[in-house]
């Protein structure tokens, strides 16, 4: 089985085997057909509105700001409601460096977002401090606090690599479950314990 | 200068003065508050560019910048105290409005707290953080300050040191916000607050009645760590700063750095860092006219802003290899030299923007609502914004001819000709316009110079580990946002002793709670938009 | 062209032969509600879609291409996502009153909906006072808003519940003297009274002057109750995040979302009833074979048609003009709208009385 957006051909992208070893969890665990079906669907619906939060720190959330406008446009990929209410959002761009000061709003924003949600770590800083890395107010990496599905580096990254990173999102929201074993809250709970 | 430092050592004796490029007077702690008040208001050096909080090992102090606004000439005073444990020295914040969030920051980099200061508050760093990061005995260790997913306690009330008229120290406690007002939190996840700016604002129904700013949300501690970079290093977090100004950041590191090493940077990299600088300032403008318009409602501005934008961006990818942080420009030139296609694509550019910024006032500056959003708010006096160091975009468009390009020029500034956009009304919309129009004026700087780019080294060869010579250099460019300065001291190492980055926007969000005062919400918005603020730069 | 009344007198006819009458009412209320429910969904699929593509194209970009063949199943899968994504149950909330509010919003936009004249014979109910009962159903969608903005214990929504309510409150009464213009000018309340009325000529051209500023005015207040720009101040995104519907997630904001664009819908369905004449085709008196083509477009096609366009209008005030301030809003509305709206009922009651109109 592959997964397949219609936005790019999946041998192109660079991590399949990840996916295949999601899919083949998916496998493991024995899906009947009724509900296989009915899991394709919403994951279908899932995948194709992804909706951002409007957060931004620094110089990512400009990059950010352009993948909206004009010329990069994400509302092509159904991303396009960036909604300011956390609330209604899908995922969270962690776009720019997260400080001490910030990191519980940030943690904050996460709780408030409904499930299910997902993050994407935009850029050096978020992703690991980035430049500021030995500074002594600054996260390294915005995964110490938050559990991160999208890795996206450079110093900012450009749209394009946005682009990647989201549909890579796209991606793993197709393989998940929404009825049945692998929810994607009880995976959470494993890996944070709490 | 002479003439200078005569009028003062005839007011105070105890002055001592060190000759440099700017005049340094060292004052005790005990008169510098008279003598503060006698340079603003005899010497009229009425506008504070900075407090730099320094740690000297036995001795803590402060350095002072200040600059006449009458002729343009500056000074530096340098106050010291050898307490570490409980430093104290007297605050100017009653003198000039701008000391408030300066001494503010040095008390939170460096624990000096100020005597007479109302509001003795950290501002970057959480009310609980263990320590004082700029000192060089601070703890570093990450035990002492993990990170806290807890959220810090919002205080109403704050702790001043005044002195009475004894002459003895007192704490007071000051009331920011009164337990039965109605205070709405906006920020730091705020889609106009343009980043992680919090303001606590009290509300009377839509009336605002008090802003109260918070900074800190993406402070990364910048001066530290250069602190333990080589000079070529820092240079990298200019970028990061105020990103949408970078090529002018990286510009002011570059020129202080060069002024203290005395290098003559070749003409032709002279020409190009003007270029580049004012075709970041285009950039910058589209942006803030993008997101201006955006927090005014008007969604379809900003993709037209951002739209033109991507066409200056294409032509820096081409060059510097980057859309944004661009590490273009070197200690000594520059980093690369241009792309055959530079020149014919800059011009391409400059012929077609005048026609869009037309569109863009028949579509926006011109709408009935978008006048009467933008005119009579948010009003800023002149002595104000001179007081509260608004300078930039900002003070001018309060009729204060501020621009660090006219009154200190350097690269090519000298050479070419434009016009200082002064306006005098003051309000949202004068600020709105001196943006579009220094637009215009860039476009006229680059026709200037863009055929006369001179052949020749793009760069003068520099060692790959700089030492700076001993002593205090202070240098400012004009960013897009307003002057930005850097301040390095140096102990002759081959890394700074000190470097302070004075950011024009930190000013900006000093003057938003008497601006908004009385406005609606709305007009907060809209005022915070119109000074186009970056948070990253202020945060540092 | 087509009556679709005689379809559904044969619905009536076959269910009253099988069953007896009221167990045949019965079966048609379920059919009638299934039916507008479903037509309701789609429309507002659609207009999200519409003005997605709309505003796209407005600002220079594509809008969404990807989901299905130009991107035209996108809002279905943004429904789906709502639909099944999760319902944040909040501390310290009136959780009675937060749970209801999306539902009065949404049975507001419903019965307004119902009323709507679709094509000949395709209305749901017809009674005498129709137009009045219209107004009313209306303004019940406010107290959806403001119990929204109440119950959230949220300093944001409630600044924006009661921006919302102070907006409602002033616009009501322009929207209630614009259509009671034409109400003069029909001389009935009657929904198919007013559209009969124009099968020579639609308001808007027979009722020239005051009809035309009528309609200005309807189209100023229509944007203002379907709270969309300039006048969306009360989820104004960049002041007050999501204004009244911050804390709603899941279905509960998926209701606000499809009510906007559906009141959009009923908005101007309403304009094209009252000034376009509804399902009526154009009619020119005199031109005899124009005329007859006109009516071989079905009158449903008439009806979203004249819709649509008003929508495309209300879309192009949102996505050009910057938004008001409250002060700027109510006094557009008390100061200029309602002055004017008042003569403007005069002039159309001298226009009746002297029979000044085409």
């Amino acid at each position: 089985m592959e997964v397949k957006i219609k936005s790019m051909k999946y041998e192109d992208f660079k991590d399949n085997e990840y996916i295949e070893q999601l899919i083949g969890e998916l496998k493991a665990s024995n899906t009947n057909v009724v509900v296989g079906c009915l899991d394709e669907l919403i994951n279908w619906g899932r995948s194709n509105s992804l909706w951002p939060l409007t957060f931004a720190t620094s110089c990512c959330g400009i990059e950010f700001m352009s993948l909206g406008a004009a010329r990069y446009d994400m509302a092509r990929f159904g991303f396009e409601v960036a909604r300011a209410s956390p609330r209604q959002a899908d995922f969270v761009m962690v776009a720019g460096t997260i400080v001490h000061r910030m990191a519980p709003v940030l943690k904050r924003l996460y709780d408030q977002l409904a499930e299910p949600k997902y993050v994407v770590a935009v850029g050096g800083c978020a992703v690991s401090g980035g430049p500021f890395k030995n500074s002594y107010h600054v996260l390294k990496g915005v995964g110490e606090i938050l559990p991160v599905d999208v890795y996206i580096p450079g110093c900012p990254p450009r749209p394009e690599a946005m682009f990647y990173g989201l549909m890579q999102l796209q991606r793993k929201v197709k393989v998940e479950k929404f009825f049945g074993g692998v929810n994607r809250q009880e995976k959470r709970e494993k890996v944070f314990g709490k | 200068m002479a003439n200078i430092q005569q009028e003062i050592s005839g007011f105070l004796p105890e002055a001592t003065f060190v000759e440099g490029a700017i005049l340094e007077v060292a004052v005790p702690d005990a008169k510098w508050h008279e003598l503060a008040l006698y340079l603003r208001d005899k010497l009229h050096f009425d506008y504070l560019v900075s407090i730099v909080g320094m740690d000297w090992g036995e001795t803590m102090g402060c350095v002072y910048y200040l600059t006449s606004t009458a002729d343009n000439s500056q000074i530096s005073v340098k106050v010291e105290t050898s307490d570490r444990e409980n430093p104290l020295l007297h605050s100017v914040s009653d003198i000039w409005k701008s000391a408030n969030l300066y001494e503010r920051e040095v008390y939170d980099f460096f624990g000096i707290r100020f005597i007479n200061h109302p509001d003795m508050r950290r501002l970057f760093l959480r009310n609980d953080w263990v320590g004082y990061p700029l000192r060089k005995d601070y703890n570093a260790d990450p035990a002492v300050n993990p990170i806290r997913l807890e959220h810090e306690a919002v205080d109403d009330v704050t702790h001043a040191i005044v002195e009475t008229e004894k002459g003895t120290l007192e704490e007071r406690t000051n009331t920011i916000f009164a337990p039965e007002e109605f205070v709405v939190n906006i920020g730091p996840q705020h889609p106009a607050t343009h980043g992680v700016l919090r303001l606590r604002t009290s509300l009377d129904g839509e009336i605002v009645k008090k802003v109260d700013v918070y900074c800190g949300y993406v402070h990364r501690g910048i001066e530290k760590l250069c602190e333990s970079l080589t000079y070529p290093q820092t240079l990298h977090f200019a970028d990061r700063l105020d990103y949408l100004s970078a090529q002018q950041n990286r510009h002011a590191v570059c020129l202080c750095i060069e002024d203290a090493l005395q290098i003559e940077v070749p003409a032709r990299a002279q020409y190009i860092r003007t270029i580049m600088d004012e075709l970041m300032r285009i950039s910058s403008h589209l942006l803030f006219w993008s997101t201006f318009c955006m927090d005014l409602g008007g969604t379809t501005a900003f993709f037209y802003g951002f739209r033109d934008r991507e066409k200056i961006l294409d032509i820096f990818e081409e060059t510097c290899g980057a859309r944004m942080t661009f590490n273009y420009y070197t200690i000594g030139g520059l980093m690369a030299d241009l792309h055959p296609d530079f020149q014919r694509k800059v011009k391409e550019f400059c012929a077609y923007l005048p026609a869009k910024l037309k569109e863009y006032h028949t579509l926006f500056t011109g709408n009935v609502i978008a006048q009467q959003r933008m005119k009579g708010v948010g009003l800023l006096s002149r002595e104000d914004a001179i007081s509260y160091g608004i300078a930039g975009p900002s003070g001018r468009a309060s009729g204060w001819a501020c621009d660090v390009r006219k009154n200190h020029p350097y690269a090519m500034y000298d050479k070419v000709e434009f016009n200082e956009v002064v306006r005098t009304e003051g309000d949202v919309y004068a600020r709105y316009m001196v943006r579009l129009d220094e637009i215009l004026e860039s476009i006229h700087i680059i026709e200037q110079l863009i055929d006369n780019i001179p052949e020749g080294d793009y760069a003068v060869k520099m060692k790959p580990i700089i030492k700076l010579p001993e002593g205090r250099y202070f240098r400012q460019v004009e960013a897009s946002r307003g002057p930005l300065g850097i301040f390095i001291e140096s102990h002759g190492d081959k890394n700074p002793y000190r470097l302070k980055i004075n950011s024009a926007c930190l000013p900006l969000v000093a003057g938003l709670d008497p601006m908004c005062r009385g406005g609606k919400i709305a007009d907060l918005i809209a005022i915070g938009g119109s000074l186009d603020y970056v948070i990253p730069d202020m945060d540092r | 062209m087509f009556d679709f009344s005689i379809v559904t007198h044969w619905i009536d006819n076959l269910l009253r032969s099988v069953m007896p009458g009221w167990g045949a009412l019965l079966v048609e209320f379920v059919l009638v509600g299934v039916a507008l429910l479903l037509l309701y969904a789609v429309l507002a699929l659609f207009y999200i879609y519409f003005e997605r593509k709309v505003c796209a194209f407005f600002q220079c970009r594509l809008g969404p291409n990807r989901v299905g063949p130009y991107g035209i199943i996108q809002s279905v899968a943004d429904m789906f996502k709502i639909l099944i994504k999760e319902l944040i149950s909040l501390n310290h909330i009136d959780k009675f009153l937060f749970n209801l509010a999306p539902y009065l919003v949404i049975v507001a936009s419903m019965l307004a909906f119902g009323c709507l004249p679709f094509g000949r014979g395709l209305q749901v109910i017809d009674f005498n006072i129709g137009v009045f009962f219209l107004i009313a159903v209306s303004s019940i969608g406010v107290l959806g808003i403001l119990l929204a903005g109440w119950s959230s214990h949220n300093k944001f929504t409630l600044i924006g519940a009661l921006r919302s309510g102070a907006q409602m409150v002033s616009y009501e009464l322009s929207i209630g003297f614009s259509v009671l213009t034409m109400v003069v000018f029909a001389g009935t309340m009657s929904i198919t009274g007013i559209v009969e009325a124009q099968a020579n000529g639609w308001f808007l051209f027979t009722g020239h002057i005051p009809a035309i500023v009528a309609f200005l005015i309807y189209l100023v207040a229509g944007t203002a109750e379907t709270n969309r720009g300039p006048f969306d101040l009360p989820e104004a995104e960049s002041e007050l995040t999501a204004g009244y519907h911050t804390e709603y997630s899941g279905i509960h904001f998926g209701f606000f979302y499809l009510a906007e664009y559906l009141n959009l819908f009923i908005v101007s369905g309403v304009a094209s009833l009252l000034f376009l004449g509804g399902w009526m085709p154009l009619h020119i008196p005199g031109w005899e074979s124009f005329n007859a083509i006109m009516d071989y477009i079905p009158s449903v096609i008439w009806f979203f048609g004249k819709a649509i366009l008003v929508s495309f209008v209300i879309i192009w005030f949102k996505w050009t003009f910057p938004r008001l301030r409250i002060d700027q809003l109510l006094k557009l509305e008390w100061k200029y709208l309602l002055p004017l709206n008042l003569v403007n009922l005069f002039i159309m009651v001298l226009v009746v009385i002297y029979g000044l109109h085409f």
